[in-house]
C-alpha cells in the first residue's frame, strides 16, 4: 500500500503548465460569477420570509405580493446558482487535479455537507415558490424556513474549506499528499474560518439589500413610488444599511486574524517591504518592489489597525523569499477597493438609518436614491474585491505554506480555449439574467399570479 | 469500509441518470417535437411545465457524486478530471447553457429569440448527457491511468465504448422522459399528448434496448476486461435483471401502465450501474484498486456519517417534494384573486414596544462592537458577534416597523 502511494506521489509530480495564470483567472472568473448569487442564497430567503411573516401577522396583502414576487426572483437566481456552483465543482477537478488528489480527503467533507445543504435548499425552494396558493398559508411559510437555513449552512461549510486552505491543519504530509487526516477538526476546529464566514454573512445582506434596493431606487427616480415600492425599498435597504456599518467591525476582526496568522498577506495588503515598528498605511499609490510610492501616508495606522497598538511591529514582505510573496499591487488594489467602497456603503447606511429612525420617514432627496442605485453594483465590486484580497493574498500557495498553486495545476492542454469559451458563455449568461430580471420588474402588480 | 462511499457514488449516479436523465430527455423531445397529433407548441409546453418544480433538486445529484468522489477517492478523482478534462468541460458548458436557457425560456413566451433559446436548450440537453456518458465509458474501459493528465486527451473519451455509453445515456433520458410525460399527460387528461408520448416512449425504449445490446458487442472487442467482468458472476445476473426490467417496462408502457413502468425503468438503470460496478470491482482505475484509492479511515467514516445524517433530512424532504409534485399539488394555480394594495388599519399603540426595541438595539450594538473590537479571547468575541446580530435584528425591526406614510 505504502509502495503504491509512493509511486503515485511520483506520478503526480510537478508539471510544467504554461497557462497557470489563465487557469487562476478562469477559476477567479467562475468564483466572481457565483459569489454574488451566494449572497442571495444567504440573505434573500430571510427577507422573503420576513415579508410573508408580516403578511401572516397583519393580513396586509401587500406583503404577500412582495414575498411572492421576490420569491420568483429568488428561484431564478437559485437556478443560475445551481449551474454556476456545478461549474465550480467541475473546475476544482479540471484545473487543480493535484490539489484534489492530495488534499481532497482532508477538505472534501465540507463539500459533502454542502451538497446536502444544496439538496435541501433546492427541494424546499421549489415547494415554496410553486406552493404559493397551493399550500395552507402557515405551512407555506414553514416550507421557506429550510431554504433560509440551508443557504447559510451551505455557505458555512464551503467557507470552512477556504478557511482550511488559508490556515491548514489536521493532517500529516507524506510524499506530497495528506495522510492521517482528521477532516472534522481540520474544517470546523479551525478558528480561522469564523471571521471569514461572519464577514461573508454580512456581505450577503449588504449585496442583496443594496442590489434589491437599487432596483426600487431606480424606480423612484423614474417616478414609480407607490406604497409597494416604498415598502420594498424600506425592507431591502434597512437590511443593507444595518449590515454595512457593522461590517466595519467584522472587517477589523478579520484584519487582526490575518495579521497574526498570515503576516505575508497583511504585508502585501499594505505593500510593506521591511519589517517595521509603528508601520504606516498608504492610501492609493504603487508598490515598486521595495515600498509604496505616490501614496498618501498615514503614520502608524497599519500597526494600529492590525494590532491595536500604534507602535506594534509589523512583519514585512522581506521576511519571506521573493518567490513566496503574493502579487503586491493586485492585492493592495483589491483591498483598497473593498475598504473604500465598504466605507462609502457604511456612510450611506448610517445616513439612511438616521433619517429612517430619527425622522420616521424615507430620505426625500433624489441624490440619496442615485447613491443607492450606485451602491448596488458597487457592493458587488467590493464583494469580489474582498475575495480577491483573500485568495490572491494567499498566493503563491493553494494550501497556505503547504502546496503551491503551480504544483496543483493540471497538466492538460488547452486552458486558454477553455478560458475563452467560459468568458463567452458567462457573458451570454449575464445578458440572459439581466434580461430576465428586467422582465420580472416589468410585470404589472395586479396580475401577479402565476401565469 | 473503503467500499461504502463508492456505493453512495453509484447510488447518486443512478439517481442522476434517472432524474436528471429524464430532464435531459424532456429537452430532447422539445427538439424532436415534430408535428404529431398534438401541435409542436403544446408538446414543448408540456415538456417544459412538467419538469419545473423538480429541476433544481435533480441536478444536485451530480454535485453529490462529484463531492463524495473527491472526498473519499481523491487520487482517482484527480486522475479522472485531468485526463478526461475535455468531455467534462463540454458537459460543464452544456450545464451552463442548459440552466440559463431553462431559466429564460419560461419567460420567453412570444418574445424575440424564443426559438434560438429553445434550440440551445435542446442541444445542450443532448450534449451534456452524451459527454458525461463518454466519461463513464473512459473509466469503464480502463483508459484513465493514475496521474495528472497522463491518459490520452482524445481517445480516452472518443472511443467505441465511450461513444456508445454516451448515446445510451441520451436514449435512456429520452425514454424516461417520454414515459414520465405520458404519465403526466394522462394525469392532466391530455389524451393526444399522452398518445404522442406513449409512441415516443416505445420507440426510444426500443432504441435504448438496441443500443445496450450493441454495447455488449462493442465492449467485447473494445474493452475485453470489462466484457469478461460483465458476463460472469453477479455482474451477469445484474445485466440479466436490467434486460428483464427493460423488457418489462416496454410491455407496461404498451399496456398504458405508466406508473409501474417508471419503477421498472428505474430498476433497469440501477441494475446496469450495479452491473458495471461489479464487473470492474475491485479495480477503480488501471493499477489502482478501490482500497488504494480510498482516503484514510477517519475521512471515510466522516463521509459515511455525513451521508447517513444527511439522508435522514434528505429522504423525507425528497419524498415530500415528489409526492406534492406527482400529485399535481405544485401545478400552476388557476385561482386569480385580486391583490389589494391598500393598507389595512393597524392599531398604533406600540410606542412602549418601540422604545424597548430601540433600547435593546442601541445597547447590543454598542456592547457588541466594543467587545468584538477590544476583547481578545475567542469566547468573548463570540459573545460580541452574537450581540451584534441581536443589535442588527432589533434595528431591522425598528427600521421596518412602522408603515411609512410620508413622501
Amino acid at each position: 500500500m505504502t509502495a503504491t502511494l509512493a509511486t503515485v506521489g511520483g506520478v503526480f509530480a510537478m508539471v510544467d503548465q504554461d497557462y497557470l495564470l489563465q487557469a487562476r483567472q478562469m477559476q477567479a472568473l467562475s468564483l466572481a460569477v457565483h459569489i454574488p448569487l451566494v449572497c442571495f442564497g444567504i440573505a434573500f430567503p430571510a427577507m422573503v420570509l420576513f415579508c410573508e411573516w408580516r403578511y401572516l401577522r397583519t393580513g396586509d396583502s401587500l406583503f404577500r405580493t412582495l414575498a411572492q414576487r421576490w420569491s420568483k426572483v429568488m428561484l431564478a437566481l437559485f437556478a443560475v446558482g445551481v449551474v454556476t456552483g456545478t461549474i465550480l465543482s467541475f473546475e476544482l477537478g479540471l484545473l487543480w487535479p493535484v490539489f484534489m488528489a492530495s488534499f481532497g480527503n482532508v477538505f472534501g467533507l465540507g463539500f459533502t455537507l454542502e451538497g446536502f445543504s444544496f439538496f435541501i435548499e433546492a427541494i424546499f425552494i421549489s415547494i415554496y415558490v410553486y406552493g404559493w396558493d397551493r399550500l395552507a398559508p402557515r405551512l407555506h411559510f414553514l416550507t421557506g424556513i429550510p431554504v433560509a437555513i440551508a443557504g447559510v449552512t451551505g455557505s458555512l461549510t464551503v467557507i470552512s474549506v477556504n478557511g482550511w486552505m488559508n490556515h491548514p491543519g489536521g493532517f500529516t504530509l507524506r510524499d506530497g499528499r495528506a495522510v492521517d487526516e482528521h477532516p472534522w477538526s481540520a474544517l470546523f476546529g479551525n478558528f480561522f474560518f469564523w471571521h471569514e464566514f461572519v464577514h461573508m454573512y454580512f456581505a450577503g445582506y449588504i449585496v442583496t439589500g443594496f442590489l434589491v434596493a437599487a432596483a426600487y431606487a431606480w424606480g423612484f427616480l423614474r417616478g414609480r413610488w407607490g406604497r409597494y415600492q416604498r415598502t420594498a425599498l424600506t425592507i431591502a435597504l434597512s437590511a443593507a444599511a444595518i449590515a454595512a456599518p457593522l461590517q466595519v467591525v467584522i472587517g477589523d476582526w478579520a484584519a487582526r486574524e490575518v495579521a497574526t496568522e498570515q503576516p505575508t498577506k497583511l504585508a502585501a495588503i499594505e505593500g510593506l517591504g521591511p519589517t517595521t515598528r509603528g508601520a504606516p498605511e498608504h492610501l492609493l499609490g504603487w508598490y515598486n518592489g521595495h515600498e509604496v510610492v505616490f501614496g498618501i501616508e498615514i503614520p502608524r495606522l497599519l500597526s494600529l489597525l492590525a494590532f491595536h497598538n500604534p507602535n506594534a511591529t509589523v512583519q514585512g514582505l522581506d521576511a519571506v523569499a521573493p518567490q513566496d510573496r503574493p502579487p503586491v499591487n493586485v492585492e493592495r488594489f483589491a483591498f483598497q477597493t473593498m475598504v473604500g467602497i465598504g466605507t462609502l456603503l457604511a456612510l450611506l447606511g448610517v445616513v439612511y438609518l438616521y433619517v429612517r429612525l430619527r425622522h420616521k420617514r424615507l430620505p426625500g432627496s433624489p441624490w440619496f436614491y442615485r447613491a443607492v442605485v450606485l451602491a448596488g453594483p458597487l457592493s458587488v465590486l467590493a464583494l469580489v474585491a474582498g475575495w480577491i484580497t483573500t485568495e490572491v493574498g494567499r498566493q503563491p500557495w493553494i494550501v497556505y505554506g503547504v502546496m503551491r498553486t503551480s504544483q496543483a495545476v493540471t497538466d492538460a492542454r488547452g486552458i486558454p480555449i477553455g478560458y475563452g469559451t467560459l468568458i463567452v458563455v458567462y457573458l451570454g449568461l449575464a445578458a440572459g439574467v439581466g434580461w430576465l430580471l428586467r422582465r420580472f420588474s416589468r410585470l404589472p402588480l395586479e396580475v401577479d399570479r402565476d401565469g | 469500509m473503503a467500499e461504502i462511499p463508492i456505493v453512495f457514488i453509484l447510488a447518486g449516479l443512478a439517481a442522476y441518470t434517472l432524474l436528471a436523465g429524464a430532464d435531459f430527455g424532456a429537452g430532447l423531445w422539445t427538439l424532436l417535437a415534430g408535428p404529431k397529433r398534438a401541435g409542436r407548441a403544446a408538446t414543448r409546453d408540456h415538456a417544459r411545465h412538467a419538469m419545473g418544480p423538480v429541476w433544481e433538486a435533480n441536478h444536485v445529484w451530480l454535485i453529490f457524486v462529484l463531492v463524495v468522489c473527491w472526498t473519499a477517492y481523491p487520487l482517482a478523482f484527480g486522475s479522472i478530471t485531468s485526463t478526461l478534462a475535455v468531455p467534462l468541460f463540454i458537459a460543464a458548458v452544456g450545464i451552463i447553457l442548459r440552466g440559463a436557457s431553462y431559466a429564460l425560456r419560461g419567460q420567453l413566451d412570444g418574445a424575440r429569440g424564443q426559438r434560438t433559446i429553445e434550440n440551445l436548450f435542446a442541444l445542450s440537453s443532448i450534449l451534456t448527457p452524451f459527454a458525461l456518458g463518454t466519461v463513464v465509458g473512459g473509466i469503464a474501459s480502463g483508459r484513465v491511468p493514475v496521474g495528472n493528465a497522463t491518459g490520452n486527451p482524445v481517445t480516452s473519451w472518443l472511443n467505441p465504448t465511450s461513444v456508445l455509453i454516451g448515446a445510451l445515456a441520451v436514449a435512456i433520458g429520452g425514454y424516461l422522459a417520454a414515459v414520465y410525460l405520458a404519465a403526466d399527460a394522462h394525469r392532466l387528461g391530455e389524451r393526444t399528448l399522452e398518445l404522442d408520448f406513449r409512441a415516443r416512449a416505445l420507440r426510444s425504449g426500443l432504441c435504448a434496448g438496441a443500443l445496450a445490446l450493441a454495447g455488449l458487442l462493442v465492449v467485447r472487442y473494445d474493452a475485453p476486461a470489462l466484457f469478461n467482468g460483465l458476463t460472469s458472476g453477479l455482474a451477469a445476473a445484474m445485466i440479466g435483471v436490467s434486460a428483464a426490467a427493460g423488457l418489462m417496462t416496454l410491455l407496461l408502457v404498451w399496456r398504458n401502465h405508466f406508473g409501474p413502468a417508471r419503477a421498472s425503468a428505474a430498476l433497469a438503470v440501477a441494475a446496469i450501474v450495479a452491473g458495471w460496478a461489479l464487473a470492474q470491482k475491485p479495480r477503480f482505475l488501471p493499477g489502482l484498486t478501490i482500497d488504494q484509492a480510498a482516503a484514510g479511515r477517519s475521512t471515510l467514516l466522516a463521509v459515511i456519517v455525513a451521508v447517513a445524517g444527511g439522508a435522514i433530512v434528505l429522504v423525507p424532504s425528497l419524498i415530500l417534494l415528489f409526492r406534492l409534485f406527482l400529485r399535481g399539488r405544485l401545478d400552476p394555480a388557476v385561482t386569480l384573486d385580486a391583490t389589494v394594495l391598500t393598507p389595512p388599519h393597524i392599531a398604533q399603540n406600540q410606542k412602549g414596544k418601540t422604545r424597548l426595541l430601540a433600547a435593546l438595539a442601541g445597547t447590543t450594538v454598542v456592547i457588541g462592537a466594543g467587545v468584538t473590537v477590544f476583547a481578545d479571547p475567542g469566547w468573548a468575541r463570540a459573545l460580541g458577534i452574537i450581540c451584534l446580530f441581536a443589535g442588527a435584528i432589533s434595528t431591522f425591526g425598528l427600521a421596518t416597523a412602522e408603515p411609512d406614510e410620508t413622501t
